[in-house]
């Protein structure tokens, strides 16, 4: 087995590790009490942070970026992630079916990377 | 209720998840196979980690050769929400005892939805419901992502560039239903004001755990202001 390989089945590992222990632990540490007021307010804010800088960080070549401030991508490019982006936005607002959402989108993002 | 009508119901429920995990689990295991790792680390990864959004994450990282620890912070950021998903299921989970432990590690976003959502079938075992439906959820997970990684090792990469747009896509779904659940809008806003802050200063690599980093200390810094509001109900 080479190094590489090695490396990555031992971060795989780990990141399962990490993720059985986040969802333990609610079980572990209140499986018999009341949970602090301030981790019940920062619980209750966690869900539309991480989804906020999860949607930001699939945008980030939009921004510029270096010491020079260039942009990462070329207006076509641009517009092939934010039409489909805000496509599913809409069909989601408007149909609430995720699998529309989603399949819709990718395929006019596919489609719009072969045409520009 | 028989164990074959329990077994309808539990599927019949799971039909929602059944359409989203095989297709996202197929876009996965293309998309892991297509970027050069071996192909059956995408079902080993299903079993092991069972996370879409921090297996997806773990893609590029692991064929950059990114360390451990780095693997495993951002999968603790993506994942943290899972610190709080528990807290809903404490009660319903106590009965479950053998099957308590599956149910912990099989607790995905979708599957916590169902369970806090879909009530029981009358006269079923609650545990038996619950486990079934972890356990459909993950076999569309893990079947997805093993055929998407046995295509992807066949088809050329030109046909598949582009479906990581999926997980972009995902995120957008994720958020428009975060919206629509929990309106108020002073997470959304710091969270882009976070990350505005996180890309100017520590540059694209590093933006995801720096923003939720400091979103999070935005967020408890802005306690005392967003707790007077809610007293006064005027909402945020």
């Amino acid at each position: 087995m080479n190094a590489n390989l090695l490396a990555s089945l031992v971060a795989i590992f780990a990141a399962g590790l990490v993720t059985i222990a986040c969802r333990a632990t609610p079980f572990l540490l209140f499986g018999s009490g009341r949970i602090p007021p301030f981790l019940d307010y920062l619980q209750r804010a966690m869900p539309p942070i991480v989804m906020t800088v999860l949607v930001f960080n699939s945008y980030k070549a939009l921004f510029p970026q270096g010491p020079s401030w260039d942009f990462a991508v070329a207006p076509m490019a641009a517009l092939s992630l934010v039409v489909p982006g805000a496509m599913a936005a809409l069909l989601q607002f408007w149909k609430r079916n995720a699998l529309l959402s989603i399949v819709g989108a990718t395929a006019l993002h596919m489609i719009m990377t072969r045409l520009g | 209720m028989t164990r074959s009508a329990l077994f309808r119901f539990a599927f019949k429920t799971t039909i929602p998840v059944l359409l989203g995990y095989s297709t996202i689990g197929l876009a996965y295991g293309l998309l892991l196979a297509t970027s050069g790792l071996p192909w059956w680390l995408a079902p080993l990864s299903s079993v092991v980690i069972y996370a879409g959004a921090a297996q997806f994450m773990s893609i590029p990282l692991l064929v950059g050769g990114a360390g451990v620890a780095e693997i495993a912070i951002l999968t603790f950021l993506v994942n943290a929400r899972h610190l709080v998903y528990g807290l809903s299921l404490i009660k319903p989970f106590g009965e479950a005892k053998r099957v308590r432990p599956y149910l912990v590690y099989a607790l995905t976003d979708e599957t916590y939805g169902l369970l806090t959502t879909v009530e029981a079938p009358e006269g079923a075992s609650k545990t038996a419901f619950y486990g079934l439906v972890s356990a459909l959820d993950q076999s569309y997970w893990v079947l997805g992502s093993l055929v998407g990684a046995l295509a992807g090792s066949l088809v050329p990469p030109s046909w598949t560039a582009g479906m990581d747009f999926a997980l972009t896509a995902l995120f957008i779904v994720l958020l428009v239903e975060q919206i629509k659940s929990s309106p108020k809008a002073a997470p959304y806003l710091v969270a882009i004001a976070a990350s505005v802050i996180a890309l100017a200063i520590g540059g694209p690599d590093r933006l995801l755990v720096f923003a939720i980093v400091l979103a999070m200390a935005g967020m408890l810094a802005l306690k005392p202001i967003i707790d007077r509001r809610d007293e006064k109900g005027t909402g945020g």
